[in-house]
């Protein structure tokens, strides 16, 4: 009995130490001389778990490529990359928090992480401050150029500029009024100014523009303003944010503001995770602008979409937010073994002209830590997919938008010291 | 004429959903007292009800019923909440009558753990939870009266628990085996589709008007009709609202205050999940669905009056109206031509974001001169 109550014991410690290092990495078969440990930083729990673990099981399967083709070569040692996952809560607080635990206590040379711009505002000071490097993901609001914050995401001139033009000049709505609708927060805010000004160029005329409390789901009274403002159909620029979008969907259907009877709705935060929430029957006809886009018929994007369908399940989509995770991943392994160490400083001027094939086509580090990108028009389909309509060539990125009265005519670059952050053009 | 109607109708389709939303709180929280912050949560379990019997309806079986699943939930969302609530009141809340503040923390954790449950438990399990709930509840109160009395009723409650238990698990088997989206758990939020029949228009005098909206003002006049008349009419609610007034005169005159205690939670539960099922309708179903909820039911009970249904009517549809005429900039449209700084102010209030504070100063403000509501309670138990 005693023996048999140890040797369970042995097999409990075993079990868990068996846990415990297939948590820590990704554990993949060849030798290496030596590893190196990154941060993975987005919330996993919280609201925003659902969106922010999506971008956790790309960079882990990122990581899993990188190590199974040799991990990152440095100084002639090919180094495995392991990494911590620290759970940003849904929290915006908690993200400075454990950005601070991963640079002090674990020693990480690079944090990938963040999703709204709030966990990327609370974050920003702590990685100045540090002289940290965080790698952030996801399409935002810009107006924002920090030496410290490599951005891969989509700024406003790469996503919803475009799409501006396209639903002004080349929809079915071409010609109409624009009513804008978002969540009230900073992105929907800050791309509605900007949309607003651009519509002013174009010759438009914006006829409404009203924005829903997060959490509140309510969208009666902007119907009955949507059919005042544009009582024959036109365009609404649509930047609510996460259910918000079931709700309003679900209730415009409702009240016959539909493709059918000439109302187009261009999205700026709905991708294909969040169609197959919503349901395509909601959002057949209407639009959306990313940089990727699961439909890209390329062999790039056709073996991202299959390897991460592999890793995590069939029934599982890769959307814009993802392949970013994913593009930052490499572009950092790239930098560094161009730089040939692990030093912020080295890797951050490696980073600036680093290139490389992304799912979407060929991306390029700018001076201003962003990307250039190559923007996508698609209508949403049936079958819960978006049908590519448009492809731009590739755009460079604007951290300061030139459409913005308050940004005009600044610009960011990092690699001449007399410019930084913000310089007259 | 056709604004008018226009507005009336969406202020009374906002008002419906506060109310609808209300109601089962101004029973709870009017009649008994109890601040239950997990009514929410009792709305998001009806919420999700409906969501799984959508699923269960598009099994090839029920298949050819589809179209009334939506009906159907209505009941089915009623009683799962209504057995929810009536575990919550048996095993926490009866022990805090009395302590407001105890009862408002417990029922706090109470959303929490709900909220937490629907994300970690497959829904197919949760529902047979709920089933082996609703038997071991409610199948000893079915045996004859003779086995009730006799020394050893407790070991057939026991065995019918213990049925309740095989029961739930093997229903939350069958479901999860036949229908996948149920199988696994998920924190994602989920969505419930109308049916064909619900969805679109219909047009009335010359005006369109959505149909879900239309099907949220039905459920909320049935609710509301049937709850008076109940209250008003039965036996039971005679004693509910004996109790109410005066509950020691009442229990000396042998109603048994335990039984109204948990007849009147459970019928306020079960409206909760009555409201699931309309804001189900309305957006999509997930684990905070509650908590959107649940500061607008209680502004409308505390400004009704606490208490008094008629107050909790009056109450959701003039801040439903109210919402629409300062956030659709109704007035602007009504008198085109008005000044041009009270135009600019009323613009101002016009968004989503400006009317909601519009809303609560106003609410404020006249709490400051009606602190006990619309209509505020009269009688003996003001004094108590």
């Amino acid at each position: 009995m005693r023996i048999s109550r140890r040797i369970l014991a042995g097999l409990a410690t075993a079990s868990l130490a068996v846990t415990a290092t297939s948590c820590g990495g990704g554990g993949t078969s060849g030798s290496f001389d030596d590893t190196v440990t990154v941060g993975i930083l987005h919330s996993l729990s919280g609201t925003m778990a659902i969106s922010e673990s999506t971008l956790v099981d790309t960079e882990k399967m990122a990581i899993e490529e990188i190590n199974a083709a040799g991990g990152v070569t440095v100084g002639g040692k090919s180094y495995k990359i392991e990494y911590i996952v620290e759970d940003g809560a849904s929290d915006w607080p908690t993200f400075a928090e454990k950005s601070k635990k991963l640079i002090d206590q674990d020693g990480v040379p690079v944090v990938f992480g963040g999703w709204t711009s709030a966990s990327r505002k609370a974050m920003l000071p702590v990685y100045e401050s540090k002289d940290a490097f965080l790698y952030y993901p996801i399409q935002y609001e810009a107006q924002e150029c920090s030496n410290n914050i490599f951005y891969t995401g989509a700024t406003p001139n790469q996503q919803s500029e475009p799409a501006t033009d396209f639903m002004y000049k080349r929809s079915p709505a071409a010609g109409g009024d624009f009513f804008l609708v978002g969540s009230d927060y900073v992105f929907p805010r800050t791309s509605n100014t900007i949309t607003k000004a651009q519509v002013k160029q174009l010759g438009g005329k914006v006829v409404g523009e009203d924005y829903l409390p997060l959490g509140n789901t309510e969208v009666a009274p902007i119907i009955s303003k949507i059919k005042k403002a544009l009582p024959d159909g036109g365009i609404i620029i649509n930047t609510l944010n996460g259910d918000q979008n079931v709700a309003f969907f679900k209730q415009i259907q409702d009240a016959g503001i539909t493709p059918s009877s000439g109302y187009y709705v261009m999205n700026y935060s709905i991708a294909e995770e969040e169609i197959s929430t919503i349901g395509p029957e909601f959002l057949e006809g209407h639009y959306g602008a990313w940089n990727y886009m699961m439909s890209i018929d390329t062999p790039a994007s056709k073996k991202f979409a299959a390897s991460f369908k592999k890793r995590w399940g069939a029934d599982r989509v890769v959307a814009d937010p993802q392949e970013s995770a994913y593009n930052m991943v490499y572009l950092w392994k790239q930098a560094v073994e161009d730089a040939g160490t692990f030093d912020d400083n080295a890797v951050r001027e490696a980073l600036v002209g680093q290139k490389f094939d992304a799912p979407q086509g060929p991306v390029e580090v700018m001076p201003n830590h962003h990307l250039s990108q190559t923007v996508r028009i698609g209508e949403i389909n049936a079958e819960g997919g978006f049908t590519i309509l448009e492809e731009t060539g590739v755009v460079l990125p604007q951290a300061w938008n030139q459409k913005h009265p308050s940004s005009k005519g600044f610009a960011c670059d990092w690699t001449d010291p007399s410019k930084g952050e913000k310089y007259k053009l | 004429m056709e604004l008018l109607l226009d507005s009336l109708f969406n202020g009374v389709a906002i008002g419906s959903v506060l109310l609808v939303a209300a109601l089962g709180l101004a029973i709870v929280f009017g009649l008994m007292g109890v601040i239950n912050l997990a009514h929410g949560e009792l709305m998001m379990l009806g919420a999700y009800t409906t969501y799984v019997t959508q699923l269960i309806f598009k099994l090839p079986i029920l298949k050819p019923f589809y179209n009334s699943y939506i009906i159907v939930s209505i009941f089915l969302a009623f009683i799962v909440s209504g057995v929810v609530g009536i575990l919550l009141e048996k095993t926490i809340i009866r022990k805090l009558y009395g302590s407001p503040l105890e009862t408002l923390l417990a029922t706090w954790g109470v959303s929490l753990i709900l909220q937490q449950f629907v994300r970690s438990v497959p829904l197919a399990y949760g529902t047979g939870l709920i089933i082996s709930l609703l038997i071991g509840l409610f199948l000893p109160t079915t045996f004859p009266s003779k086995i009730k009395e006799s020394i050893n009723f407790k070991y057939f409650k026991f065995s019918s628990w213990i049925f309740a238990a095989l029961t739930g698990v093997l229903t939350g088997n069958i479901i999860s085996s036949s229908v996948s989206k149920l199988s696994r758990a998920s924190a994602r939020n989920v969505d419930v589709t109308a049916p064909s029949w619900m969805r679109g228009q219909v047009e009335i005098i010359g005006t369109a008007f959505p149909k879900t909206r239309l099907m949220i003002i039905v459920i909320t006049l049935i609710s509301v009709i049937a709850i008076t008349l109940f209250l008003n009419q039965s036996a039971w609610g005679m004693r509910i609202r004996a109790v109410t007034q005066n509950r020691q005169m009442s229990d000396c005159l042998g109603i048994s205050t335990e039984k109204v205690d948990i007849i009147t939670f459970g019928i306020g539960s079960g409206l909760a999940g009555v409201a699931g099922v309309a804001v189900s309708l309305l957006g999509s179903v997930g684990p905070n669905v509650g908590g959107n909820y649940i500061v607008g039911c209680f502004m409308v009970v505390v400004l009704g009056g606490v208490g008094n249904l008629l107050g909790t009517v009056l109450a959701s549809f003039g801040i439903g109206i109210m919402t629409d005429l300062i956030g659709a900039g109704r007035l602007l449209s009504i008198w085109p031509d008005m000044p041009l700084p009270l135009s600019n102010t009323i613009n101002f209030f016009a968004t989503t974001s400006m009317a909601r504070v519009m809303i609560f100063a106003l609410i404020v403000i006249f709490l400051q001169f009606k602190p006990t509501g619309l209509f505020p309670q009269k009688g003996r138990m003001v004094e108590s």
